[in-house]
């Protein structure tokens, strides 16, 4: 087994018995700031498909974060008031269940994903990076200016939504549920690095003209991982959404883009549990400094800087060493 | 809807246009010389409202904040640029990207720490707070026609400063080929702290002028750098001349969006929902606006390469 895989098995190991501890300890903010840093971890590793796995360098993720989120708070807010969600032409109701919000934000963040990717790969560089943030902005503003479902104020959901056979308002439980979407994510993640889609993916990122030349269209391929990128990092919007019970325009915002980014690149790039190690470090970060300092915005700064400026691989990257050349 | 109406908002839309070209020509200068995209522009731009406003507050003085708005923001410029942002132009965009963005947390945090969290603010100075009667009895603020002509004449000046100084010659042909620049005895370092502080200096000039129609506050940038990147992604990145129409297009596309759609809804809609439906796709219409131009043309207006 090399390094990085034992450091794997170690990140995951430790992302459960912590939580564990914290409720025999009988800490449930600890449990709550775990399913936490588990939902960045997820959102996390959806963009790792786009920027590490495709090296499509997106800031606009919290596009399908929020529309995630959204898909959860307009469901709910419908099964709370007991008002259907359309009428006509077939009736559709509101729900409170959440495998059916998963898959409608999934699909609802695969669809924007696909649009949004189809537009914004026709440019490349520099092009894209403010692309992609541009079409995030547009849906925080459509956000913030539509009144009907909560507009700047955002939207509260009552009650945390139900899954069969769990009670998910108890921590711990809910906790799970979300290591176990985040295991799943994670495996969806490494399945799609070894499958020849994925091969294929990677040699676009290095030699696009390569590709081509076999064959192969790079803006396919492209497109594809974007629209699977996205439809993770929707998923984990919900499940953000669910946590907080509260949804709201700065789901959309640039801020929680960058700090996606932030999650993937302090956990190191392209590495399959680098998210995880990402999205915890950071949530560990805000806990621990945020206690010391009410500005501690500015050692995370500090950090990320001299991460990206001296220490090139992440947390995994240092701790894991160089990754094995693959092929 | 009248006409004096009308000429009010499109007059509003060039001043917001005008302040954009302000922060966007920065940018895009950087972009085009160094091939750096520098997310923390827009803290340089609130590092010239602040300054500003805490210059106005300790002098009473509008034209020392003005200056004070121009030299702080260039010192911040210039002391990032050796410190932090010399480092990476040989890195790709992501690493820019990310060391900019902690920049911007650093910026952000170390302001709230100086200056607290709440909102300061510039007054507009007594000579230039009232209205002026304009051709045809449009009354409109001093101030922001004031403002108008101050980005039209830097836009000027920057159109001479580029084509006709020797630094110019020398900002063309770093853009072109920095080795044979570097080779032919210029000192490239120091030619792109210049570039630098220039942009940051013209980013905090717009945050001053801005700062005294809004409140100055932390987080202020962010939302001008995001319609600043919209401006140079039309205008076409690295083009000064891009970044003028593109700055225009979208100051004037906005405004009048934001004035025109309601009332164009409530042709076929009643009066609420028209109202929500106008203001909801007027926030939109800018970035749809930059999406049917990277239809027809990827690079932008007037960009070359991408």
């Amino acid at each position: 087994m090399s390094r990085e895989a034992v450091l794997n098995l170690i990140l995951a190991a430790g992302f459960l018995v912590f939580p564990l501890w914290a409720w025999m300890a009988e800490e449930p903010f600890l449990i709550t700031l775990a399913t936490r840093a588990a939902i960045f971890a997820i959102a996390g590793v959806g963009l790792n498909i786009a920027l590490g796995y495709g090296g499509l360098v997106s800031l606009g993720h919290a596009a399908f974060f929020g529309i995630g989120g959204y898909a959860m708070g307009i469901l709910a807010s419908h099964a709370q008031t007991y008002t259907p969600l359309l009428e006509w032409p077939f009736l559709v109701e509101g729900t409170k269940s959440m495998p059916v919000i998963w898959i409608v934000a999934m699909l609802a963040s695969a669809l924007a994903a696909l649009a949004i990717g189809a537009l914004s790969l026709r440019t490349s560089g520099a092009y894209f990076i403010m692309i992609t943030l541009a079409f995030a902005q547009m849906l925080y503003y459509f956000a913030i200016s539509w009144p009907a479902y909560g507009g700047e104020d955002g939207l509260p959901i009552y009650v945390r939504n139900g899954f069969p056979g769990l009670n998910t308002l108890d921590p711990i439980q809910f906790f799970a549920l979300v290591y176990a979407l985040m295991l799943a994510t994670i495996a969806v993640a490494a399945l799609v690095r070894r499958a020849p889609f994925g091969l294929a993916l990677n040699a676009a990122r290095q030699a696009p003209e390569r590709v081509r030349a076999v064959g192969i269209s790079p803006y396919r391929l492209r497109l594809a991982a974007f629209a699977i990128s996205g439809t993770i990092t929707g998923l984990a919007g919900a499940l953000f959404a669910d946590l907080n019970r509260f949804v709201s325009p700065a789901m959309f915002s640039w801020q929680t883009s960058g700090e996606i980014m932030v999650f993937v690149i302090l956990g190191g790039t392209a590495r399959l549990f680098g998210p995880v190690a990402g999205a915890a470090l950071f949530i560990a970060l805000e806990h621990l400094l945020g206690g010391v300092s009410d500005y501690w915005h500015v050692f995370l700064g500090a950090l990320l800087l001299l991460v990206v400026l001296f220490g090139r691989n992440g947390v995994v990257g240092i701790l894991a060493g160089q990754e094995a050349r693959r092929g | 809807m009248s006409l004096t109406l009308l000429v009010e908002q499109i007059l509003n839309g060039m001043q917001f246009g005008v302040t954009l070209f302000l922060t966007a020509s920065g940018l895009t200068l950087v972009f085009g010389v160094m091939g750096l995209i520098n997310l923390a522009h827009g803290s340089l731009f609130m590092v010239g409202a602040f300054a500003a406003a805490a210059t106005a507050a300790a002098t009473g003085s509008f034209l020392l904040a003005l200056a004070a708005s121009i030299a702080a923001a260039a010192a911040a410029g210039a002391i990032i640029e050796v410190g932090v942002i010399r480092r990476l132009y040989a890195r790709d965009h992501l690493d820019q990207v990310l060391a900019t963005f902690a920049l911007i947390l650093i910026f952000s945090e170390g302001t709230r720490w100086l200056f607290g969290s709440f909102p300061l603010y510039l007054s507009i100075p007594d000579a230039l707070a009232g209205p002026v009667t304009l051709p045809g009895g449009i009354r409109y603020p001093l101030y922001r026609l004031m403002t108008i002509g101050v980005g039209l004449v830097i836009a000027l000046g920057l159109y001479l400063l580029i084509t006709r100084t020797r630094l110019g010659i020398r900002i063309r042909a770093g853009e072109a080929d920095r080795e044979i620049v570097a080779a032919l005895g210029v000192d490239i370092s120091r030619l792109y702290t210049v570039v630098f502080a220039l942009g940051a200096a013209l980013a905090g000039l717009a945050g001053a002028l801005v700062g005294a129609i809004q409140s100055v506050q932390v987080g202020m940038g962010e939302p001008v750098l995001i319609l600043a990147f919209v401006v140079i992604v039309i205008g076409g990145i690295g083009s000064i001349r891009g970044s003028l129409v593109g700055a225009i297009l979208v100051g004037l596309t906005d405004t009048l969006g934001r004035f025109l759609l309601p009332g164009f809804f409530r042709l076929f809609m009643d009066n609420s929902a028209a109202t929500s439906v106008g203001s909801a796709l007027a926030s939109m219409l800018i970035y749809v606006l930059m999406a049917t131009i990277l239809i027809w043309r990827p690079t932008g207006l007037y960009g070359a390469r991408a």
